[in-house]
């Protein structure tokens, strides 16, 4: 395989492992007022993520290192053309680290309900704003010979794209549930077990329509594959909520997200960044890319690290695994 | 104002106010774990109550650290995207490579320790806080050899088919020399900071709560201190190094740090030089004679360019244009430097000297001097920085690439004005928000330690540490 096509995939694998991570504590995140009902709950809600949501945040920023590296054209396209949504991704991703952090510094119950709306807007925008971006990146957008993004702001919100917004809030609120249904205990285990029944079926909805129309647009065989089973894994996912296997539940919507993208990457390649105005226009994984040095040293040092951080990372999870209650949450 | 300026404004505020908390965040995570390595090696309380208290202070300042970080990431992309199209073959591999290496480290580990006081073993719980110190010097290292390249470009060379800068040599890149004296600096700067807070803390709870945990805090003012003092002789050695590097590779920024109008030899230091308004030439000065020789060469008669001079030869060498930085600029913020360093590590003398042989401490312009004291190391790391990149100008990429030809052409003044305005906004609330709070726990003092009764019942225990 060409570095080319190892750095996609491996940016595909950044993305996927972000929005698999993040996608559940965003979910989290949007719930937090819904399954929350006092405060006490609110806090059951914030620790089953707590010690994890800021590694999990790591990808995305490991994810925009990767592109500036293996892709800078891409980097510099997708970056300053999408300037108002990421401007808007940003300000939420601080609030909302700020939130989790701040939030209990203050016995102050108008101080927390402050940090509880940061926490709440701030997973809700990057939940929609990160599929309208790669519904936007998957259609194409106008780039001009020098690869500049010409489009304005009201471009980026088109049906589609909007769709593809909907789509990852309902996935990751679905996500977000039924990691919850996992790791708590009592009254707000079986609240989130009923919303993820209910949200589910949205979140299936818009999934299936939102990667019929992507393949519509464009399209691999092994996308469509991908597409299927992304559908299926979510469907299994959501049967396995329905008879409370929580384990299993929360591994079909991972595995329906992760597949998910992995159809949108699928379709995409071997452009990164199609461009609507003409062909010869379009950012592929060849006019895009680093050269094959610093690929190839970017390649090392992937293989060698990337498995490691996975072990460490793995392990938090491992350490955290007991479910949480109301009786858990120190005074 | 154009969309230049703008982008270069809202680099400078979004930079300047992410590295208040960075160099807290290093300095504070080894000092931290230092106290815990006390804590579990004697079992003495007074070292497990310093952990959790200035732990807590850290944990403060490094959200703002995480938050503020991403911005840094993603506006190389938003505002400078000829910039990152031009270096990413090279620029974008120790970014990502901090990502991949560092960041990850910092957050799990972090994550691991404040959550894991009573899920993990002592001593692992111990090596969680070692490793997130020890990410985020790797965090400097990666950034550093980066900033270093647009100083000091090595290991590349031009490819004028795709108009970009290509590596050819990454181990040149990660051992240039502008990097290898540049961590050492900054990393001393970050202990002085953070020995600064610490020391600043304490004496503000020996004067104004006498009394009260009194053996703690004395332990916390001589560890602070000492920091604070070793920094301060570690940042001198290493900026005389740094000197001598930055005469040799960027000769400009070194006379405009000097306001040197013509070469000299021997030349002598400036403590006050007046210019003309367009900074062509001096009006009046005072200086020491020999002295600038020595801090630029080495020797006491070494020769010193000057900037007419240097602007002559690079019109030769770059063809016609503009090659000075803002000289009052980078002559006062190398200054200012220097001196609050100076200022911050006579303050820390005087605490210690305030506490010999068992004395209380009770000046009160002592206090007022503490107080002071963390706000130095910060100005001076500040300073440092805007004459490190204010004295690069009118360059982004030394001798490669002009500032202005870096920044993003599609993007609209309107779009940058908007963020700009965002930012400074969230950030000076953030600013509200933060201090408030470091201030709320610096006077709640040191917490108690007294483990609650254990319940049998595991599964009812309340968790030890919770948001």
């Amino acid at each position: 395989m060409e570095l080319t096509t190892v750095w996609f995939v491996l940016i595909a694998i950044l993305f996927i492992g972000y929005f698999v991570l993040e996608g559940f504590d965003f979910g989290v995140g949007v719930l937090l007022g819904t399954l929350g009902r006092d405060d006490r709950e609110r806090r059951v809600l914030i620790n089953t993520i707590g010690p994890v949501w800021d590694g999990n945040e790591v990808w995305v920023i490991t994810a925009g290192g990767a592109m500036f590296a293996a892709f800078p054209e891409w980097y510099a396209t997708l970056f300053s053309g999408f300037y108002l949504p990421l401007l808007l991704i940003l300000v939420a991703l601080i609030l909302r680290g700020v939130a989790f952090e701040y939030r209990g510094k203050r016995d102050d119950e108008r101080w927390k309900r402050r940090w509880d709306w940061c926490i709440f807007g701030g997973s809700l925008l990057p939940a929609i704003l990160w599929g309208v971006a790669f519904a936007n990146i998957v259609r194409g957008v106008p780039l001009d010979a020098d690869h500049e993004y010409v489009g304005g702001f009201f471009n980026l919100l088109n049906p589609y794209a909007l769709l593809g917004g909907v789509t990852t809030l309902a996935l990751f609120v679905t996500h977000g549930a039924i990691f919850l249904a996992l790791k708590t205990r009592g009254e707000v285990r079986d609240r989130a077990n009923i919303l993820a029944g209910r949200v589910g079926l949205v979140a299936a909805a818009a999934a299936v329509a939102f990667l019929v129309w992507s393949l519509l647009i464009r399209s691999s065989p092994a996308a469509v594959v991908l597409a299927v089973l992304a559908a299926l894994a979510l469907v299994g996912g959501l049967l396995a909520n329905r008879v409370r296997r929580e384990g299993w539940a929360f591994i079909g919507t991972a595995a329906a997200i992760a597949l998910a993208v992995a159809c949108l990457f699928a379709a995409l390649y071997p452009n990164v960044m199609p461009s609507t105005v003409a062909d010869a226009n379009s950012l592929t994984v060849h006019n895009a890319s680093s050269t094959p040095y610093t690929l190839k040293i970017m390649t090392w040092v992937a293989v060698v690290f990337t498995p490691i951080v996975l072990i460490y990372q793995g392990w938090t999870y491992w350490v955290f695994r007991k479910r949480l209650g109301t009786s858990d949450i120190p005074a | 104002m154009d969309a230049l300026d703008i982008a270069r404004w809202q680099f400078g505020i979004t930079t300047v106010y992410h590295f208040l908390f960075v160099p807290l965040t290093i300095g504070m995570a080894f000092i931290v774990a230092a106290l815990q390595t006390a804590w579990v090696r004697t079992g003495n309380e007074k070292w497990l109550r310093l952990t959790k208290f200035y732990g807590k202070l850290f944990l403060i300042n490094f959200a703002m650290g995480v938050v503020t970080g991403i911005v840094q990431e993603f506006q190389f992309g938003m505002n400078w995207s000829t910039y990152s199209r031009f270096v990413g073959d090279i620029f974008g591999a120790p970014l990502a490579i901090e990502a991949l290496l560092a960041f990850f480290l910092e957050s799990t580990f972090l994550g691991l320790w404040i959550f894991g006081w009573d899920r993990l073993p002592k001593r692992i719980h111990l090596a969680c806080i070692w490793a997130a110190a020890i990410g985020t010097l790797l965090s400097a290292y990666f950034i550093l050899a980066a900033n270093s390249f647009m100083q000091h470009p090595v290991g590349f060379t031009y490819n004028a088919e795709r108009g970009r800068a290509e590596l050819t040599d990454f181990g040149a890149v990660l051992t240039n020399k502008v990097a290898l004296v540049t961590f050492p600096h900054t990393i001393a700067g970050a202990f002085m900071t953070a020995g600064a807070l610490v020391c600043a803390v304490a004496v503000w709870h020996l004067i104004r709560r006498p009394g009260v945990d009194t053996a703690p805090f004395r332990s916390a003012l001589k560890i602070g201190a000492w920091t604070t003092l070793a920094g301060l002789a570690a940042v001198t050695i290493s900026g005389d190094i740094q000197g001598k590097i930055m005469t040799d590779v960027q000769p400009m920024k070194m006379a405009a740090a000097e306001a040197l109008y013509d070469t000299e030899q021997p030349a002598s230091f400036s403590i006050l030089t007046i210019g003309t308004l367009d900074g062509s030439e001096e009006v009046w000065a005072i200086k020491i004679p020999n002295l600038l020789s020595w801090l630029a060469t080495g020797t006491w008669d070494g020769e010193v360019q000057g900037i007419n001079d240097l602007q002559k030869e690079y019109e030769i060498t770059y063809g016609p244009g503009d090659y000075k930085p803002n000289i009052p600029v980078a002559y006062w913020t190398f200054r200012l430097m220097i001196g609050f360093g100076i200022v911050a590590g006579l303050i820390a003398l005087w605490a210690l000297w305030a506490i010999r042989r068992g004395r209380a401490p009770t000046s009160k312009l002592l206090l007022w001097s503490a107080i002071a004291l963390p706000l130095l190391p910060l100005a001076a790391n500040s300073a440092g920085w805007i004459f490190t990149e204010m004295g690069r100008q009118p360059w982004i990429v030394f001798s490669q690439l002009f500032t202005a030809a870096g920044v993003s052409p599609g993007t609209s003044t309107a779009e940058v004005v908007t963020s700009l305005t965002v930012f400074t906004l969230l950030y000076g609330g953030l600013a509200v928000v933060e201090v408030g709070l470091l201030l709320h726990f610096i006077r709640k003092g040191l917490p108690d330690v007294s483990a609650p009764p254990v319940d049998e019942e595991g599964e009812d225990r309340p968790l030890a540490f919770a948001y």
